[in-house]
């Protein structure tokens, strides 16, 4: 399941629909327990789209009220709440300035796309990761042999930046193989389904089925 | 009997340490008049580190107002007066507001006591501030948002730390003696409240250390994040305002109990930690950015 949460929105409908700055901690929190909410509707396996494009204002307080605890319990390696990927949405220079910062200091990392540009990733990932993510990212959707050939890396290395991948939510795993968010994200606007058996493929067909 | 303490006739937060030096002299529950009669100009620090003087104080405190017509009526549109009548026993007539706004102030003196006020000091700079952010003091409309988000935080503190509620104001001015004329603007946020080292405290304790005062209560809070709250993702407001402070040369500085602690960048004076002051309680904060110079 996929969903399109507007965080603008939110604040407008969640807090106060004169606000459009994402300021205070206590704002932070009410929009990240309507976001919680929305997400507890999407079923147990799902990539939500956070819409940054209409938020004015995001300060440290705000993004780490919303941001960092809402990863938190998301990516979390041990005991995550359900299977819930995020793609970061249409956040402006002074935007990631902030969830930067708050990425930094809990150790995290999101995927984040502006309009109409490839998505990439911020926060902390280490060399493996990144590279094995762009590898994904340009893949589209891929099994651990393919991406080892294409990145030229050990099948064992990358088979653990895979996991490590997905354990952070920062790539969808689909039987033995894995998908790239952003593949996921336009197959579905696109009605595809994810071929049966895993092999590499392209954007146009990638997107889990149960995800449908 | 009522002590006097004089303003001086420059009102800002280097001249402000007189005010503070008189009144760590005197029992909370004597009376005091302000005698401002003689000043001529004061800051944002100035304005509202004068409304937290009267809250710490048992009897209602008397203010005598600036005699000079300019300056009382500077005071009027920066809505100084307005908070002030409710806190002292006003000396002389207070003039009438104008209808017209004053472009020097960026925001006027206005209340921090709950989250609501940080929205409406966020959405008020942002209308009035931008213009004059980029425009005058030739800063990137990307530095105008990291400007509004530090102070979107040093307002935070007072909701969050300090117990009582505060005020902040934002003016801009031209500086005469220094950054050869160059405009600055100023953000001061004033509190009363419990300040840096019993906010520490009330979560941890007295830290077991030879030196646990207000100076190391900054240096740790301003400089190094810590936080009464044990989440790890607290303190990092302030660490975002230091980084903004750095990259375009702005000068911050905290004052709190009886110590000072600053950023302070080449054209400024100051020092990097002050400690023996006078006390005064809760948390006194300026940022001065300067203008931009375009090449």
């Amino acid at each position: 399941m996929i969903d399109r949460i507007d965080v603008s929105g939110i604040l407008r409908t969640s807090v106060c629909d004169l606000y459009s700055n994402l300021v205070t901690r206590p704002t932070g929190a009410a929009v990240r327990i309507e976001i919680e909410h929305r997400l507890d509707e999407i079923g147990d396996r799902a990539l939500a789209i956070l819409d940054f494009s209409h938020v004015g204002l995001l300060d440290f307080s705000c993004a780490d009220e919303i941001v960092a605890k809402l990863l938190l319990q998301y990516v979390s390696v041990d005991l995550p709440r359900r299977e819930v990927y995020f793609l970061f949405y249409g956040m402006s220079e002074s935007h990631m300035d902030a969830i930067g910062a708050v990425l930094e200091r809990h150790g995290l990392a999101l995927v984040t796309q502006r309009a109409g540009e490839t998505p990439f990733l911020m926060g902390i990932i280490d060399g493996d990761q990144r590279q094995i993510w762009e590898t994904m990212r340009d893949l589209g959707s891929a099994d651990p042999v393919d991406v080892a050939n294409a990145a030229g890396l050990a099948p064992e290395r990358v088979e653990r930046a895979l996991d490590d991948l997905w354990r952070r939510r920062l790539l969808i795993r689909q039987d033995k193989a894995y998908v790239s968010l952003e593949v996921a994200r336009s197959g579905a606007q696109q009605g595809r389904r994810l071929p049966a058996s895993p092999r590499r493929c392209t954007h146009d067909e990638a997107l889990p089925a149960s995800w449908h | 009997m009522t002590k006097v303490i004089e303003v001086p006739p420059s009102l800002d937060d280097i001249s402000f340490e007189q005010v503070f030096e008189a009144l760590a002299a005197l029992p909370p529950d004597e009376k005091i008049l302000i005698d401002a009669r003689r000043t001529r100009w004061a800051s944002p620090y100035g304005l509202t580190a004068l409304l937290t003087v009267a809250q710490t104080r048992l009897q209602r405190p008397a203010l005598a107002i600036p005699e000079l017509e300019d300056t009382a009526s500077y005071w009027t549109r920066a809505q100084f007066f307005r908070y002030a009548e409710d806190l002292y026993e006003i000396s002389g007539k207070v003039p009438r507001a104008r209808g017209s706004d004053d472009l020097s102030v960026l925001l006027e003196v206005s209340p921090i006591t709950k989250t609501e006020d940080v929205h409406q000091v966020v959405d008020r700079i942002q209308t009035k501030a931008q213009s004059m952010l980029t425009g005058t003091l030739h800063l990137e409309p990307s530095a105008s948002m990291r400007f509004t988000m530090a102070l979107s935080e040093i307002c935070q503190n007072v909701i969050e730390h300090a117990g009582r509620g505060g005020w902040v104001a934002v003016h801009t001015y031209q500086f005469r003696k220094r950054l050869q004329g160059r405009r600055v603007v100023v953000i001061a946020v004033c509190d009363a409240g419990i300040g840096f080292r019993q906010s520490l405290e009330s979560a941890h304790g007295p830290r077991a250390t030879d030196r646990w005062d207000d100076g190391m209560a900054l240096e740790e809070s301003v400089m190094r994040g810590a936080s009464r709250f044990r989440d790890p993702g607290r303190g990092e407001g302030l660490a975002g305002v230091r980084r903004f402070i750095h990259t375009w040369d702005g000068k911050l500085s905290v004052r709190s109990g009886t110590a000072q602690i600053a950023i302070v960048p080449e054209w400024a004076d100051g020092e990097p930690l002050k400690e023996g002051m006078p006390f005064f309680p809760g948390a006194q904060v300026q940022i001065t950015l300067p203008e931009k110079i375009v090449p």
